[in-house]
């Protein structure tokens, strides 16, 4: 064997075990962090603010059970399951929960005076947000992957259940989790990011919700600089923004797709290149 | 520059450190051998701010640091060597003792079997193994001390910086972990210990730094560094049977200052600047009087004395 094939194997093998440590290392973050996340004070919010649509959607369901001599159609269940979603599910319950959970993952930290432990590990900075960024999207696609299906569950399965003439259509269900899981992906990354650089990071939360509402009235060019135009790309049943809203063509599932997750990744890299510089000072938080 | 032989040491050079227009520490330049190295000082002195430049938790405003040749901008080679027992008094939630410092250790990269044999190894030496599987929540402040201890030596590091580590110990753990100290840095560690419980620095400690408003004010051996402080003669207290004897002799010597007559009339309290060439004329005079003497003891030799007159700017006992 050559010198060089030598120290080619050398650094392959070392390579290997580069990614092994760090699989290993962000599994252990995983595990604490989901823990974290599902169990202690933070979480009730999170389990109230899931159920609300739940809650809600049996409730519409109900009403619309006991109006039995109202013609009850596909088309019309899926408009309003269509504008709940987006309206409720979507643009708040997943973009709030996100924002709690995402933003918690390092300022809840800090708060708390428990991040220090991270830093003080033989962890890559990058491992670190990787792992934690992981784990919010674990909590954040159970909880509201769990939301979305209880919400259509109660639409569809419990109306067909009732003797309504509707049939349950499953490649919309997936759309919709598609959809949310995808919401998770991109607001987390978004909320991560300002919750590792904001010491207050409220306002500026509230000023990507601003944004992320006012996008049917801003212009084409505008509207892709957001999470939700290529949410609302994306949904099975075009949802009507109303007579104000500038009319832009939906980007195509095979772009926005991609581009949600291109724009995430970016996110994250720029996340870990900032985490390198972070400092611990409890005492001026 | 940072040289070969750094790697055995702790290097500080010309390092600063503010915080806005707030100083932590200026212009420190040290290099710390191993064994016991207590940080002493009034709250604010920076001792925390060394201990958290030292592990990256802060950056410098200036200078450059070194743990055995190694900087905490690479942690995953760098922890591998550096434990830190930081103050706070934080935990992540719900987690027992044992869960507490296994998923640590897992975070390190151990496998789950290591990382238990490790967690159970170092709540051993802490003597922690009965409370191993309770909540840290239930813990009292000096089992939360012990687990927080627990939890910095458990991946067996070389280097240890300990920021208060015996506070909220009651008096058995505090020897205990005293004398943990000691055998670890027989076992040839560093150990960076801040403490304002002068006497236990005195008991545990290789070598001292004293801070004071962020400068360094004194560093080494603390007797090395009570017997440079020529301002503030060394006080002894020499037990004998005449007493008067002796006070007419030690102004033989020019370094003598002060002689003092005890109370009890058994004894003698002499201020010398130099206490090596005191001890000499000390013997001659037993020799040449036939003085008998009970016992010789240095009353401001120590740690408390030497903080006395650097920081606290009054007289010691």
């Amino acid at each position: 064997m050559s010198a060089s094939t030598g120290v080619i194997d050398e650094m392959k093998s070392s390579r290997d075990r580069n990614w092994s440590l760090w699989a290993g290392q962000i599994a252990a973050i995983l595990r604490l962090e989901v823990r974290k996340n599902f169990i202690g004070k933070r979480a009730i919010l999170i389990y109230l603010l899931a159920a609300v649509p739940i809650l809600l959607m049996a409730a519409v369901t109900a009403q619309m059970s006991f109006e039995q001599s109202r013609q009850n159609n596909i088309g019309e269940i899926n408009i309003v399951f269509a504008n709940l979603y987006e309206g409720l599910i979507l643009r708040t319950i997943v973009f709030f929960g996100c924002a709690w959970i995402f933003m918690n993952l390092f300022r809840g930290e800090v708060v708390d005076r428990s991040i220090h432990y991270y830093f003080l590990s033989p962890l890559r900075r990058e491992v670190l947000v990787c792992g934690k960024y992981l784990s919010g999207l674990v909590a954040s696609v159970v909880l509201f992957g769990i939301t979305t299906a209880g919400s259509l569950f109660f639409l569809y399965v419990w109306l067909s259940s009732a003797g309504a003439s509707i049939g349950f259509d499953k490649s919309q269900a997936f759309a919709y989790f598609g959809i949310t899981v995808l919401g998770c992906i991109g607001y987390g990354a978004a909320f991560m990011v300002i919750g590792l650089f904001f010491r207050n990071p409220i306002i500026p939360g509230l000023l990507v919700y601003g944004w992320e509402w006012i996008n049917f009235l801003l212009p084409p060019v505008l509207k892709k600089i957001s999470i939700i135009h290529y949410l609302h790309s994306l949904s099975p049943v075009p949802v009507p923004e109303g007579p104000f809203a500038m009319v832009a063509e939906p980007t195509p599932a095979y772009l926005s797709i991609p581009g949600l997750l291109i724009l995430t990744a970016v996110v994250l890299a720029f996340a870990s290149f900032q985490i390198r510089r972070m400092q611990i000072n409890y005492g001026g938080e | 520059m940072i040289n070969k032989t750094d790697d055995h040491m702790i290097v500080f050079e010309d390092v600063s450190k503010f915080y806005g227009e707030i100083l932590g520490v200026n212009r420190v330049t040290l290099s710390i051998e191993p064994g016991i190295t207590s940080l002493v000082g009034p709250n604010g002195s920076g001792k925390t701010t060394l201990m958290n430049l030292m592990t990256g938790l802060i950056r410098p405003t200036r200078g450059r640091m070194s743990v055995l040749g190694l900087k905490p901008d690479h942690p995953e080679v760098f922890f591998r060597k550096v434990g830190y027992c930081s103050q706070f008094d934080s935990f992540p939630r719900a987690l027992s003792g044992f869960q507490f410092i296994q998923s640590y250790l897992r975070v390190h990269g151990y496998s789950k079997r290591v990382s238990q044999d490790l967690a159970w190894k170092a709540l051993h030496r802490v003597e922690l193994l009965e409370a191993a599987h309770l909540k840290i929540g239930a813990y009292s402040k000096g089992m939360r001390q012990r687990v927080r201890l627990a939890q910095a030596i458990a991946h067996e590091p070389v280097v240890m910086i300990m920021d208060e580590p015996l506070n909220g110990l009651d008096p058995m753990a505090r020897a205990e972990t005293i004398r943990l100290f000691r055998q670890l840095a027989g076992e040839g560690l560093h150990l960076i210990i801040s403490s304002h419980i002068l006497h236990e620095v005195d008991m545990m400690s290789d070598s001292v730094i004293l801070l004071n408003n962020g400068y360094v004010v004194a560093e080494g051996e603390i007797h090395g560094v009570r017997s440079e402080m020529e301002e503030h003669p060394m006080q002894i207290l020499i037990r004998c049977d005449r007493p008067g004897l002796l006070a007419a002799r030690v102004f033989e010597q020019d370094s003598v200052v002060e002689a003092k007559i005890h109370k009890d009339r058994r004894g003698l309290f002499i201020k010398t600047r130099d206490a090596d060439a005191f001890y000499l004329l000390l013997n001659n005079i037993v020799v040449e009087d036939g003085l008998t003497v009970e016992s010789v003891a240095p009353v401001d030799d120590d740690i408390n004395a030497v903080y006395q007159y650097l920081i606290g700017g009054g007289e010691a006992a």
